[in-house]
């Protein structure tokens, strides 16, 4: 059993995919399906809410590099929510930061979603 | 005219007076050893009197010559007196207690004895009895001063024949802290321990307990130990060694011994280690929930043939231990004659933290319990089986170790997983907890990850995903810098973890695998990073310096 889980809802335009867990490997399956879904509804951006989120290791970052790869492809905004400041560090040395936009919660990031540029 | 004293007994040796020829004799000797005089020792026919005749009741209370010849008194001892030509007896009596009998036989002049023989003899009498009695406090003195020098001689060869017998040296297996400690009582009980190397890698532990103390228990002792050797390397099954061992002993076995003994064998690469039980105090075994006792029932060797024994089974965790030992620990009086307890026993282990040795809590514990004016009354004996499963063995402490040098200063963690996918995760945070006191806020956090990534990296590409391959993991601080070692078995010429420079546009277009983050996470985590290989390991260091710790 994969101690991860990604759920999408959509909420103002925003495809918001929960993540909840560790996010490593074994979160591969559970963050393409739920990439998949989220894209489905022609969404506005594509909003990663690592609230629950307690542990990422670097394959979890390249799967959010997959992940974020694929949304450029589709033209999508990538953005992130719930990030602990530490993640937060780990997401700007590997320049993740670079291409996704930031926001403190949920509230702020469906206000705040613009297009990708 | 001889004197005798009642011995302990109270059976008096009857002496006669020395005639003409004796006398000449004594003269000679004296001449002849001029410097140097003993008195030779002439008895004449031994007279016994036993301890309840009447005579000596007569003699006690009337201390003055008495004539054997005409004295009306129902007594074997007096006839006895009579029969051995005893015509005077002169009762030796000093403090109300009759000492001796001073006996005469008929005068040489073959006339009666006078007033004033009676009179002369009395009055010796008088002097003779205390001297006589001194004489016999000495004699009785010297006695005890023998009897306590054999004793001590005895205790020396009891401590002599169970040191012999004990392990010169503690078995050293990869993965485990193999301890043992041993104090003998003043009178050396019968306690013993032992280690026996078994076929493919087991080990056998032995703790053991003869009842009676001294030389007959050490030798008892020795000999148990000699037959469960021999019968461990034949036979493996604890239950069959013991029952083996049971039925060589019976025959020989002294009256009213037995031996109290525990017999296990430890598989070191699981953990597992089933034992068998003849009348023993049981294992006490950690777990996360505290202490156990696993049960095994059997009788004590030696006193019944044919005996069999139970098994039972338990798993020693990474970082937990299981500790054998003998009943002078929960037998161990405090000052108001309570005992020490199994609950105790129980109760330290268990609240003993991973990773600690449990010899030193459990010795502090039980002299709080019995204050500092206790006298142990048994031998103690407690053998510890600690898995730490850190596995830093000779091949990489002779690797010449970088920047936090050779001495590991004061070790914060040691141990080791098996490698296994999502192990890292636990080591995080064991190392994490370690190391929280040294390292502090975001600091933490970013050398968990780097800890967490260089497991990860050891589990699969180092040790290539081997169950039974351990990543081993040491961290310790050292001259203002927390170190964490992480140990794989992928040494060797090529480099296992070959660094790349991960490019997030090229990644993101698709030209670069979106892998490969690990290295390039760990650098960037910590302050330095040390990596070592030599034929067998490949090893990272995470070195994180602490003057920089207060949070960022």
């Amino acid at each position: 059993m994969s101690p991860f889980e990604a759920n999408v809802r959509i909420r103002g335009g925003v495809a918001i995919v929960d993540l909840r867990g560790q996010l490593d490997g074994k979160a591969d399956d559970a963050l393409d399906g739920a990439y998949e879904a989220a894209i489905k509804g022609d969404p506005a951006a594509v909003l990663l809410n690592f609230e629950e989120v307690t542990y990422i290791n670097s394959t979890g970052i390249a799967l959010i590099v997959g992940v974020l790869a694929r949304a450029r492809k589709h033209e999508l905004a990538m953005l992130v929510c719930g990030l602990s400041d530490h993640y937060q560090h780990i997401f700007e040395i590997t320049r993740l930061a670079d291409f996704m936009q930031f926001f403190p919660d949920e509230e702020a990031a469906v206000v705040g979603a613009t297009p990708v540029v | 005219m001889t004197m005798t004293s009642p011995s302990k007994s109270r059976r008096l040796p009857v002496l006669r007076a020395w005639n003409r020829k004796e006398r000449r004799e004594l003269r000679r000797v004296r001449r002849e050893e001029a410097t140097q005089v003993e008195l030779p020792e002439i008895e004449g026919p031994q007279v016994d009197i036993a301890p309840n005749d009447p005579a000596l009741a007569y003699f006690q209370s009337n201390p003055e010559p008495v004539d054997i010849d005409t004295l009306k008194l129902d007594s074997p001892g007096i006839t006895a007196l009579r029969e051995a030509g005893v015509k005077l007896v002169v009762p030796l009596v000093t403090q109300g207690e009759l000492i001796g009998l001073l006996n005469l036989g008929p005068r040489l002049s073959e006339q009666e004895y006078s007033a004033d023989d009676r009179k002369l003899l009395e009055n010796l009498a008088g002097q003779a009895a205390p001297a006589l009695r001194v004489a016999q406090l000495v004699k009785e003195q010297e006695a005890e001063v023998r009897r306590r020098e054999r004793y001590e001689q005895e205790l020396q060869v009891a401590q002599l024949i169970q040191q012999n017998f004990l392990p010169k040296e503690l078995p050293d297996h990869a993965g485990w802290s193999l301890n043992a400690f041993y104090r003998p009582a003043r009178e050396v009980g019968g306690d013993f321990y032992d280690f026996v190397d078994l076929p493919d890698g087991r080990l056998g532990v032995v703790v053991g307990d003869v009842t009676d103390k001294g030389v007959p228990a050490a030798l008892v002792m020795a000999s148990t130990r000699s037959v469960l050797r021999a019968s461990a390397q034949r036979l493996i099954d604890p239950s069959k060694v013991l029952e083996r061992v049971n039925d060589q002993l019976v025959p020989d076995m002294p009256p009213k011994m037995f031996v109290t003994c525990l017999y296990g064998v430890l598989e070191p690469d699981t953990g597992r280690f089933v034992f068998a039980n003849a009348g023993h105090n049981l294992p006490c075994v950690q777990t996360e929930e505290g202490a156990f006792e696993p049960r095994a029932a059997g009788m004590p060797l030696g006193l019944i043939p044919g005996m069999s024994y139970e098994e039972n089974e338990v798993v020693i965790g990474a970082g937990q231990a299981a500790m054998l030992y003998s009943d002078a620990l929960p037998e161990a009086h405090g000052p108001g004659g309570e005992m020490f307890g199994f609950p105790s026993v129980l109760e330290v282990v268990g609240g003993t933290s991973r990773d600690d040795e449990l010899i030193d809590p459990i010795l502090d514990s039980l002299h709080r319990f019995t204050g500092p004016d206790w006298e142990q009354e048994d031998d103690i004996t407690l053998v510890t089986l600690r898995r730490t499963a850190h596995v830093l063995n000779e091949p990489v402490s002779e690797i010449d170790l970088t920047d936090a040098g050779d001495d590991p200063g004061q070790v914060l963690a040691e141990f080791s997983v098996p490698s296994e996918a999502g192990n890292e995760r636990a080591v995080m945070e064991r190392v994490g907890e370690a190391v929280a006191d040294y390292v502090l806020g975001s600091r933490l956090e970013m050398l968990k990850t780097a800890v967490a990534e260089a497991t990860m990296n050891a589990i699969e590409h180092g040790n290539k995903l081997d169950a039974s391959l351990l990543v081993e993991i040491r961290a310790w601080v050292d001259e203002g810098a927390v170190v964490v070692r992480v140990t794989d078995r992928g040494g060797g010429p090529e480099a296992p973890h070959a660094p790349e420079m991960p490019d997030i546009e090229a990644k993101l277009r698709g030209e670069q695998s979106p892998r490969g983050w690990g290295l390039f996470l760990i650098r960037n985590m910590v302050d330095d990073l040390n990596v070592i290989t030599d034929d067998e390991h490949h090893i990272v260091e995470l070195v994180v310096r602490t003057e920089e710790g207060e949070g960022r």
